[in-house]
């Protein structure tokens, strides 16, 4: 700060005119872009007088169906935000070889990877999979809400904090470029003085608190509210999985919280618990940010098993194949993911006995994760298999996902880690399994439920070209960083001095823009959809359903079912519908549900200026802004007015109108 | 009697009347209780690997009064006795001697803080900071996220007394109540292995 005044020391702390990134103009025309379409959109809402919708019908809903799109649409956004790092560093690698140091100098560089990394798996993958969870798990348990529908919606505002204050580094100083989890000591306060690690911290401290939240809250939802008859061994599979991510969420996220919380101890008071001096210990953090890393990525993952599992029996026509055998391959992989972290490490010189431990821990999981693969192999076996988009994804998924399962495996056997550890084998393997499960999970269950959410279906020509870039795409962007992993070169890399390395670069940059190519035809598939969408009507139980979910309206009604089902069989809506179930037409009841609110947004607007007040160490504006955050929590407490009834006579007219045509697919299947 | 049979189960679909709203609440208490406990798992595990990191500065047994510590404890420890009986008072309905016995187990805990904070003040001014070694951070920062837990206990008690004052005992203040008395006994418990593992061991090696 050049001679500043106190005053305005106080007043800013070390925020000044110099944290504007103005020399960079990489980082100005993103400005100039994000605040262009920002301002679009914004006028937009407002010429059209929708603010006031926006906040009572979506803003302040508490309903699972509404926060559950709201994270689908928050996390697309971020999906863009993070592909356009990715290919950034994609067109990097692919130039800065020999005297061409590229375009991107490596203080950018590094900030770029950190936050592809992050914004990737905390605010794509993570929400992705939370709005999937919210739209889909209380219906199919015949359930009119989460049982804490008000902490959900504190839950999609604690993330969208994070994502501001993850986006407001880009504009506002710098981010983190100590990689995605922040490993010290460079991650330190000597090693970073400035404000990217403490943005990286608050940022995922909201949301990490957001995402604790909602796993309790699943928890709860599916072990209280299940209707009548379902016993957990007729839950759907895709419950299933989500109490299992969600139990993963509620042992390892306060961990996360905790060593973050440790880390910018040492960062603001000067403690020392992984400081190089004074006694502190690095791997401390590193054990621990991986007994959180570790689950978190089988955390990504369950759900999506969950999803190809209702997917692949639904379009072959068949009873999921083994159903008590996923449901104990799914706990049986909640619990190892536990016993694993230290794989992530075998570098650290823990001796044989303990990497061996953690490597046969590792091998361990891919026989749960194999017998599932089987289970889904032999539910399409003899079955009438459809290959619309959903089971196109989930074909893509097992031929995928399993290349990328035996490359764990090979990362699995301790002495093969020394030598591929932190290189692009690694890199090649992660994204494997990421992207070939989680992220083709996604798109898969996008395709499959978007006609529950809206009552039109996806347009299927699109969506097999979203389809086949991303999978060719895949393949063409990872397979040469297989290669080059072998070869030994090392991941995070803006420079590279060997010329015969930059063809396999040039080819996955190729790659990164055919993925490109697979996602602006998803954004067109969702575009064409929506302006046809007439055309592409559908009834509520487009795809010959089998679980709870289909049997309510598309859109369904608030309150998601008119009268609570109840269940006898495991795949209870082909029961109810092979039983020759009628549905009912009158008699209904009045029914409770609870208010909108606002304080979900007002906490969470409280929690992003304390964060960004702490970033910038403005400590007044941090104790006013921590002291209103308490008081409107208490001020919350004192209102007991907190439901409402929907009348029966409302109910009787939702039903009425309710879209519940049957349409060819149903009778076909 | 086929007929007769898909008929009834035909019927046995739905719910006819609005099932009774279920209380999940004290579940979700409890599960966001056990999430806290892996908050403390990790700071006793910070303890465990830098409890001996002293980096040439004092050691357990130079800084820990083990005479305040057991005054300490057992303050807090009565305190969860005192709200046992709150709750009892509860359970017959009687307001004001439970609003008396919360008062008093809010006092003890409050004593309690009062005396921690004094032993950190003390520690500071003598060089020990959670600055001064990985040892005295991983002490403070366990031993203060338990008095802060304790800290927010002690504002909830105030505020639920506020309320159980203007609204009385109904069924939402109840399941207040039953929170946090399951989230003061927690706190008893774990302090039972900060007193234990942190100071008790701590002195000893």
């Amino acid at each position: 700060m050049p001679n500043r005044s106190a005053f305005w020391n106080f007043l800013l702390g070390r925020l000044s005119m110099d944290a504007l990134p103005l020399h960079n103009t990489i980082v100005v025309v993103t400005f100039i872009v994000v605040a262009l379409g920002g301002a679009a959109l914004l006028g937009v809402v407002t010429w059209k007088r929708q603010w006031g919708y926006l906040w009572t019908e979506w803003f302040t809903s508490i309903d699972h169906k509404k926060l559950g799109i709201m994270y689908m649409i928050l996390a697309t956004v971020m999906l863009f935000r993070g592909f356009a790092d990715a290919i950034m560093m994609r067109a990097q690698q692919a130039i800065a070889f020999g005297d061409n140091m590229g375009y991107l100098p490596p203080h950018h560089y590094d900030q770029i990877f950190t936050a592809h990394g992050a914004i990737m798996i905390f605010f794509v993958a993570m929400a992705y999979i939370v709005g999937l969870m919210n739209y889909v798990m209380p219906m199919q348990i015949g359930a009119r809400d989460v049982a804490f529908p008000f902490l959900n919606n504190f839950s999609f505002w604690l993330t969208v904090s994070g994502v501001l204050l993850f986006m407001v580094s880009l504009f506002i100083g710098d981010f983190s470029h100590a990689g995605w989890l922040g490993y010290p000591p460079v991650s330190e306060l000597h090693q970073s003085p400035g404000p990217g690690v403490d943005y990286y911290i608050w940022g995922l401290q909201l949301s990490g608190l957001g995402t604790l939240l909602t796993g309790i809250n699943f928890v709860v939802t599916i072990l209280k509210m299940r209707a009548p008859g379902m016993s957990l061994m007729k839950m759907p599979m895709f419950t299933w999985t989500t109490l299992c991510t969600s139990g993963l969420i509620v042992v390892t996220f306060p961990i996360l919280t905790a060593t973050l919380l440790l880390l910018s101890l040492d960062r603001y008071i000067g403690t020392h618990f992984f400081t190089a001096a004074l006694g502190g210990n690095v791997m401390m953090y590193i054990n621990l940010i991986w007994i959180w890393g570790h689950p978190e990525v089988y955390i990504l993952i369950l759900p999506l098993f969950g999803v190809f599992s209702e997917i692949v029996s639904t379009f072959s026509g068949k009873r999921l194949f083994g159903y008590s055998s996923m449901v104990y391959a799914t706990v049986s992989i909640m619990i190892l993911s536990y016993l694993v972290w230290l794989h992530h490490f075998f570098t650290m010189g823990s001796g044989a006995d303990v990497n061996s431990f953690f490597s046969l821990t590792t091998m361990m999981i891919s026989i749960p994760t194999g017998a599932k693969i089987f289970n889904w192999l032999f539910t399409m076996y003899r079955g009438r298999v459809r290959f619309d988009v959903p089971m196109l994804w989930t074909m893509g998924f097992l031929f995928t996902f399993t290349i990328g399962g035996m490359t764990g495996v090979m990362l699995s056997v301790a002495p093969a880690d020394f030598l591929l550890h932190n290189s692009l084998f690694l890199i090649a393997h992660f994204h494997n399994v990421i992207i070939g499960g989680v992220v083709f999970g996604i798109f898969a269950g996008i395709n499959y439920w978007f006609p529950k959410a809206f009552g039109f279906r996806l347009d299927p020509f699109w969506g097999k070209c979203s389809f086949w870039f991303w999978q060719i795409g895949f393949w063409f962007a990872f397979g040469p960083l297989y290669i080059l992993g072998l070869m030994g070169v090392t991941r995070r890399l803006s420079h590279f001095t060997d010329p015969s390395l930059q063809k396999w670069f040039i080819i996955a940059a190729f790659g990164a823009f055919l993925i490109l190519l697979g996602i602006l035809s998803f954004v067109m598939q969702i575009y064409v959809s929506i302006r046809h969408r007439e055309k592409y009507a559908v009834g509520h139980d487009p795809w010959g359903g089998r679980t709870l979910e289909w049997q309510t309206s598309s859109p369904p009604p608030p309150y998601n079912f008119a009268f609570v089902p109840k269940v006898h069989e495991r795949d209870a809506w082909t029961h109810m519908k092979e039983s020759g179930y009628q549905r009912p037409l009158q008699g209904f009841n009045d029914i409770h549900m609870p208010k909108s609110t606002a304080t979900g947004v007002v906490l969470s607007a409280l929690g992003f200026v304390f964060g960004f007040a702490m970033v910038w160490y403005i400590w007044w504006l941090a104790a006013v802004s921590f002291v209103a955050l308490i008081a409107y929590a208490i001020h919350h407490t004192f209102n007991y007015d907190r439901d409402y009834h929907v009348s029966a006579d409302e109910v009787n007219r939702f039903e009425h109108a309710g879209n519940w045509a049957t349409d060819p697919q149903e009778v076909r299947a | 009697m086929n007929v007769i049979a898909t008929e009834s189960t035909a019927q046995d679909f739905y719910c006819r009347e609005e099932p009774h709203g279920h209380n999940g609440t004290l579940l979700g208490f409890w599960i966001y209780l056990m999430s806290d406990c892996f908050i403390f798992a990790a700071l006793f595990a910070c303890n465990a690997v830098l409890g001996t990191s002293y980096a040439a500065g004092p050691t357990g047994a130079d800084v820990f009064d083990l005479t305040g510590l057991a005054v300490n404890t057992a303050l807090l420890l009565v305190s969860s006795v005192t709200f046992g009986f709150a709750m009892l008072e509860m359970t017959r309905k009687r307001k004001r001697a439970m609003l008396g016995w919360l008062a008093v187990s809010g006092l003890l805990a409050a004593a309690f803080v009062g005396l921690e904070i004094h032993e950190f003040v003390t520690m500071i001014a003598e060089g020990a900071g959670p600055d001064r070694s990985a040892f005295l951070s991983s002490f403070f920062i366990l031993v203060g996220t338990h008095g802060l837990h304790v800290t927010v206990g002690i504002l909830w008690l105030i505020v639920l007394m506020v309320q159980l004052g203007k609204h009385g005992l109904h069924e939402a203040n109840i399941r207040r109540l039953q929170c946090l008395s399951m989230f003061w006994h927690f706190l008893d418990l774990i302090w039972v292995g900060v007193f234990s593992y942190v100071y008790l061991v701590g002195v000893l090696r």
